[in-house]
């Protein structure tokens, strides 16, 4: 591991793509782990199907049995489900903000984990997906929240913020699932062109659209990727703000709070980067991508969990301060109980995972060490988790009314559905990488000092 | 026995090796005055548009309608459910409350000009189109990889293959060859 980063002879500024790369050397760098069979992704590949096999059981006895199998009781009546629902969509967001939000700042070290973080994000929302579908218990009749005229002569509750839900993340989805694939058609068109097999060459050929790198196609191109880096940066504020209102429009003391929708949408990017680091940490040297994705890049995203941790830390420190300020005996017992209560231990296990263990990266010796980063990540991961359940269960299981207070506890289904739920995530994730570029290739030609059309006129640097 | 068919001729296709090449190119191409042509890059090449001479792209308008239509749509959809038809009085809020109804119009809005921004482009750029006469060239093969091409129509005007071909050679060009239609 370099101590110091590459600078680039012209701007000073470190360079993006290590050890002077060629064009094409980037083209072969991403293509050429995608076109051989390779022995280790068959096993992570095997066991993510066996997770979602287990997914397919949980569920089948789900439709069989009903909710009835979950642990779910009277004043809990929101379990993990939603806890699930939550903690997928967050991991989500991450994608989205590499993806739009950095592209907005110009940030041109976004164009090598890009690919990789917004396929996360489609997968993750068809994780997140799932759960409000089968928590219904009747998911056969999912289609009741769309406005749809039917024969009972109704129409949805559009003042109801699960409504709001409804279209926030089936928009959110269908918008990510657009970008992603706009980004990718110029790589898929390199994959057509490099292509051996007649299968490849069909497969492909139809997805790249016939796209041959005509300017007259870039300009339209270009100003479309703007455009959906625009709407996706309001949109994914949006969503999980919606996302929160879901909590915070309600009365409950502890999810009743107008800091939720920052909150959340603070925890949802903390979550996400960890998730990108999660995956890429293993990706980049397995594929050997560490030219392409450096330390540098993994360093900027510690920062950003780092960052978007304090946030976090902030603002349960916030709720805390508000609950005692507002003088509202109700609330103060709603937040004294979710520390030292009888969920006294998952709140410490969100405070030492979200708060205390990305104060870690104020060292710039954990922020270039991969092993360490990949740690700290399972680590925000697994806090961002807690969180979702802290905030669910401690505000439910001692409701307003002390007599159907109750202690919930999950069981061996809720479990399995969300270990089965990881295997559709690290399914997803096995194909994308098996059959699609990982890295943006067009995108990170387009930063290398070479792109420049005035790279090498003496004095001149646009 | 017909006679055998003679290949028609889409145009002269010019092969550079960097951007800047390419770049200069296409600005000399341009002074020149040709107007069916076109250069083809493996990523977009800063400021190539307008090295190309092109008008900038309408796009945003398409988008702009879509966004307001969309809005516009969901707001209505809200108002006509929740006030004409299926009136229910929830929460003592009015019929039309519509501070209720921002999400779902914001959420409509952007979905419709995501859709106008995808499929206008695609539109604009015609596509899919997986047949054009560029693929006819071997080499062409390498423009999704780190190759540089510019491609004058014979249906140009001022297209001559004599003249055309010595102003790409002009350009610095590092092959040129005919492209069939």
């Amino acid at each position: 591991m370099a101590a110091f980063d590459e600078l680039d002879p012209l701007s000073g500024r470190k360079v993006l793509v290590e050890n002077n790369l060629t064009f094409h050397d980037v083209t072969e760098a991403v293509a050429a782990p995608i076109e051989i069979p390779n022995a280790r992704w068959w096993g992570f590949f095997i066991v993510s199907v066996m997770m979602l096999g287990l997914l397919l059981v949980s569920l089948g006895w789900l439709f069989w049995e009903g909710v009835g199998i979950w642990g779910l009781n009277n004043p809990v009546d929101w379990g993990w489900a939603i806890v699930n629902f939550v903690f997928w969509v967050g991991i989500g967001h991450a994608g989205t903000l590499i993806s739009a939000v950095l592209f907005l700042f110009r940030q041109k070290w976004r164009t090598s984990i890009n690919r990789a973080a917004e396929a996360m994000t489609i997968f993750a929302v068809i994780c997140a997906l799932l759960f409000p579908t089968v928590h219904t218990g009747r998911p056969w009749f999912i289609y009741w929240p769309l406005p749809i005229p039917n024969q009972m002569g109704m129409w949805p509750n559009f003042r109801s913020p699960l409504l709001w839900d409804v279209f926030a993340v089936s928009t959110y989805f269908t918008v990510s699932l657009l970008f992603w694939y706009v980004g990718l058609i110029p790589d898929l068109a390199t994959m057509r062109d490099r292509a051996k097999t007649t299968t490849r060459k069909i497969a492909y050929g139809i997805f790249s659209l016939g796209w041959r790198g005509s300017t007259r196609h870039w300009q339209h191109y270009e100003k479309a990727y703007l455009i959906l880096a625009g709407l996706a940066t309001p949109l994914v504020l949006s969503v999980h703000t919606i996302v929160s209102f879901d909590f915070a429009v309600s009365q409950l003391p502890g999810w009743h709070t107008t800091i939720f929708p920052p909150y959340f949408v603070a925890g949802a990017i903390f979550s996400g980067f960890g998730m990108v680091l999660t995956l890429l940490v293993p990706l980049r040297s397995w594929f050997k991508l560490e030219n392409l994705v450096t330390i540098k890049h993994l360093e900027n995203m510690a920062k950003i969990i780092l960052v978007t941790g304090t946030m976090v830390g902030y603002a349960y420190g916030m709720e805390f301060f508000i609950a005692w300020y507002s003088g509202n005996p109700y609330e103060q017992f709603a937040f004294a109980n979710r520390a030292f209560g009888d969920y006294w231990w998952a709140y410490w296990i969100m405070i030492s995972c979200n708060v205390i263990s990305p104060q870690l990266f104020w060292f710039k010796a954990i922020r270039r060490s991969p092993l360490l980063l990949f740690i700290i990540s399972i680590f925000v991961n697994i806090g961002m988790w807690f969180e979702r359940f802290v905030i669910t269960v401690t505000s439910l299981h001692h409701d307003f009314l002390p007599s159907s207070w109750d202690y919930y506890s999950p069981t061996f289904w809720d479990m399995t559905t969300l270990i089965g739920s990881f295997g559709l995530f690290f399914t997803l994730f096995c194909l994308f990488v098996r059959f699609l570029p990982t890295i943006a290739m067009a995108e990170v030609k387009s930063v290398m000092p070479q792109a420049d059309p005035h790279f090498g006129e003496d004095g001149h640097h646009e | 026995m017909s006679k055998p068919i003679k290949k028609k001729v889409f145009g002269l296709m010019a092969e550079y090796e960097t951007p800047k090449g390419i770049f200069h190119a296409c600005e000399k191409v341009r002074d020149a005055g040709y107007q069916k042509w076109d250069s083809y890059t493996p990523f977009p090449v800063h400021n190539l548009d307008k090295a190309m001479g092109l008008p900038p792209s309408i796009l945003g308008w398409i988008v702009f309608i879509c966004g307001m239509t969309g809005a516009s749509c969901g707001m209505l959809l809200q108002w006509w459910t929740s006030t004409i038809e299926y009136p229910v009085i929830i929460a003592a809020k009015p019929y039309f409350s519509y501070q209720a109804f921002v999400p779902v119009t914001f959420e409509l809005g952007v979905l419709l000009a995501s859709f106008g921004a995808v499929f206008g482009m695609l539109g604009l750029n015609r596509l899919p189109q997986w047949y054009h006469s560029c693929f006819n060239s071997e080499r062409f093969a390498r423009v999704t990889d780190d190759k540089f091409f510019i491609c004058i129509e014979a249906s140009d005007p001022k297209y001559d293959p004599e003249r055309t071909r010595k102003l790409l050679e002009s350009t610095g060009a590092a092959h040129i060859e005919e492209v069939e239609d």
